[in-house]
């Protein structure tokens, strides 16, 4: 079977178009196909894309009618990379590091939407760099663990981390006149 | 020199070890994605910008070892012909998006090809660590460990909040996706698998036919892994993903055993039909191939296939790939020349085993 579009190569791919129940047949070749636009090369970032800047198209329509002050949302603009807001929506990515900062107040539903409810980080933090929020989620942790042993009226262990917790925070408090270290 | 092996060998030499499971499990991966702080992120910066991460990655990388990942080679997309990036493709070693979009991307790969670092894709640096048969934790450990090493001398973009980011919202968070390659001949042949997507699908992880268009799964061989990559830590994320691949090895064996026992005789006849088509055909099409392998391979792991080597469904899959065809050929081929060079070296390589 040769190809419907250049009618020179042979068709090696077959589809089924269905618009409005009727069926169309296609047969063509891998080129035409490709200029045609029936298959594109690497369609992972396809489906993925298309489906994100869906959600955030339906984010800022839902803000349009909520807020007036649309004008001011949409020219929100990254100082670091110049990406707005408007761009960041219609791409679906951001532009650097900073848009997080940028437009912070407006990923929650998005990462919701995208996370399963989650916006908040779980897991590595960098060793080097983030060497003081390893610590300041360790005390955190311990602060948490103390006032559950207190709740559940079991002193001795609840002495003990406060022991610990005293510990890190003077150590923290002699990092901090050393500073410089990160 | 190294570009010559990723591209003359067609099973990474990560591949040839036999891992747990790997009757059904081929591989685990854990794919880590990072940026700079400083640096805007590759859709939107300037060439210049990407020229010095590659510079950089070249002068701080190439040729470096770090533990069990010897002679990383950095390679520059922009110095490859299409049909080598194609092969990387085919490899896995680099994603089609770095392949096609990336002129100023490049791509770090350790002798073993067990870790490939893809630089200038849609994130600055992402990276993957790749495990023969079922090794998840292995590969999370791995994977940290050479995230620290990367670390040591590059300040990635990183919020108390948020964690790495990165340049699309999905990856935000861990940056991580974890994956598992597995063939499942039973359970796709009784069609029980479709019926066990939704489900896995609820748990956040996805599952997709890697060789095939959409939910089709060429040669019956399906990829799972995470979505969700905020809101969790990585080890229980892998722990979920564990847990479902468990399930999933636990389900085909069963199905596997069913089948035998209920239709032995089909079965068989099925697997040797397959056989005597690879060993025989003059033309064949990749997606014939991809089915008729799967069938040889599970009649290797059911014991009806005696002399051939498990590894063969890897390698030909990999082999018999367009641009694979077309390097081997050392030409450009037409798609009937390479049903014709793929059905002659499909009996090539089965003579070698006898």
């Amino acid at each position: 079977m040769e190809c419907q579009e250049c009618h020179e190569r042979p068709a090696t791919l077959h589809f089924t178009k269905v618009v409005n129940g009727s069926k169309t047949e296609i047969h063509v070749c891998e080129h035409c196909a490709k200029e045609k636009g029936y298959v594109s090369y690497g369609e992972e970032a396809y489906s993925l894309h298309d489906l994100l800047s869906g959600l955030f198209n339906f984010d800022t329509s839902l803000n349009e009618q909520k807020s007036k002050n649309l004008s001011d949302e949409q020219g929100l603009k990254c100082p670091k990379c110049g990406m707005t807001y408007k761009e960041f929506t219609q791409v679906g990515k951001f532009g650097c590091a900073s848009c997080y900062h940028t437009f912070s107040d407006r990923l929650n539903p998005i990462f919701r939407r995208v996370h399963s409810g989650n916006i908040v980080h779980e897991g590595k933090i960098p060793k080097r760099i983030g060497s003081n929020i390893y610590q300041k989620k360790l005390l955190n942790g311990y602060k948490e663990k103390l006032q559950q042993l207190i709740q559940s009226e079991e002193f001795e262990q609840a002495a003990q981390v406060r022991d610990q917790i005293k510990e890190m925070e003077k150590e923290k408090g002699t990092n901090h006149d050393g500073e410089g270290e990160v | 020199m190294s570009l010559q092996q990723f591209m003359n060998e067609a099973i990474s030499p990560w591949m040839k070890d036999e891992g747990p499971d790997s009757d059904i499990v081929m591989s685990s991966r854990i794919r880590l994605a990072r940026n700079f702080d400083q640096t805007p992120f590759p859709i939107i910066a300037e060439n210049e910008d990407l020229e010095k991460i590659l510079d950089f990655f070249n002068q701080e990388y190439h040729q470096q070892s770090f533990k069990n990942y010897h002679d990383l080679e950095f390679v520059r997309m922009s110095d490859l012909k299409p049909i080598e990036k194609r092969v990387l493709v085919e490899k896995h070693l680099i994603s089609p998006h770095l392949a096609e979009n990336g002129k100023l991307g490049g791509a770090l790969i350790s002798k073993s090809e067990q870790v490939s670092v893809m630089v200038n894709e849609e994130d600055h640096i992402r990276f993957q660590l790749y495990f023969p048969g079922f090794q998840l934790e292995e590969a999370l450990a791995q994977a940290f460990d050479f995230d620290d090493w990367l670390e040591e001398k590059i300040n990635y973009a990183f919020d108390e909040t948020r964690g790495y980011l990165t340049s699309c919202p999905t990856n935000v968070g861990t940056g991580m996706r974890a994956s598992v390659m597995m063939h499942l001949p039973a359970l796709a042949l009784t069609q029980k698998i479709s019926r066990m997507i939704p489900a896995i699908n609820q748990l956040g992880l996805v599952v997709r036919g890697i060789y095939g268009e959409g939910s089709e799964a060429l040669g019956n061989i399906f990829q799972i892994s995470n979505q969700i990559t905020l809101g969790r830590s990585e080890r229980d994320i892998v722990e979920d993903l564990r847990s479902v691949v468990n399930k999933l090895v636990e389900q085909e064996r069963k199905a596997r055993q069913l089948l035998i026992e209920q239709s032995e005789l089909q079965l068989e006849d099925r697997i040797f039909r397959s056989y005597g088509v690879l060993e025989h055909s003059r033309i064949i099409e990749s997606k014939e191939t991809a089915i008729c392998l799967s069938d040889v391979r599970l009649g290797i792991d059911v014991g009806f296939i005696s002399n051939v080597s498990k590894t063969i469904l890897n390698e030909l899959l990999v082999v018999t790939q367009p641009g694979f065809l077309q390097h081997y050929a050392k030409k450009t081929l037409s798609p009937q020349d390479r049903d014709i060079l793929r059905a002659s070296l499909i009996r090539e390589r089965l003579k070698l085993e006898k």
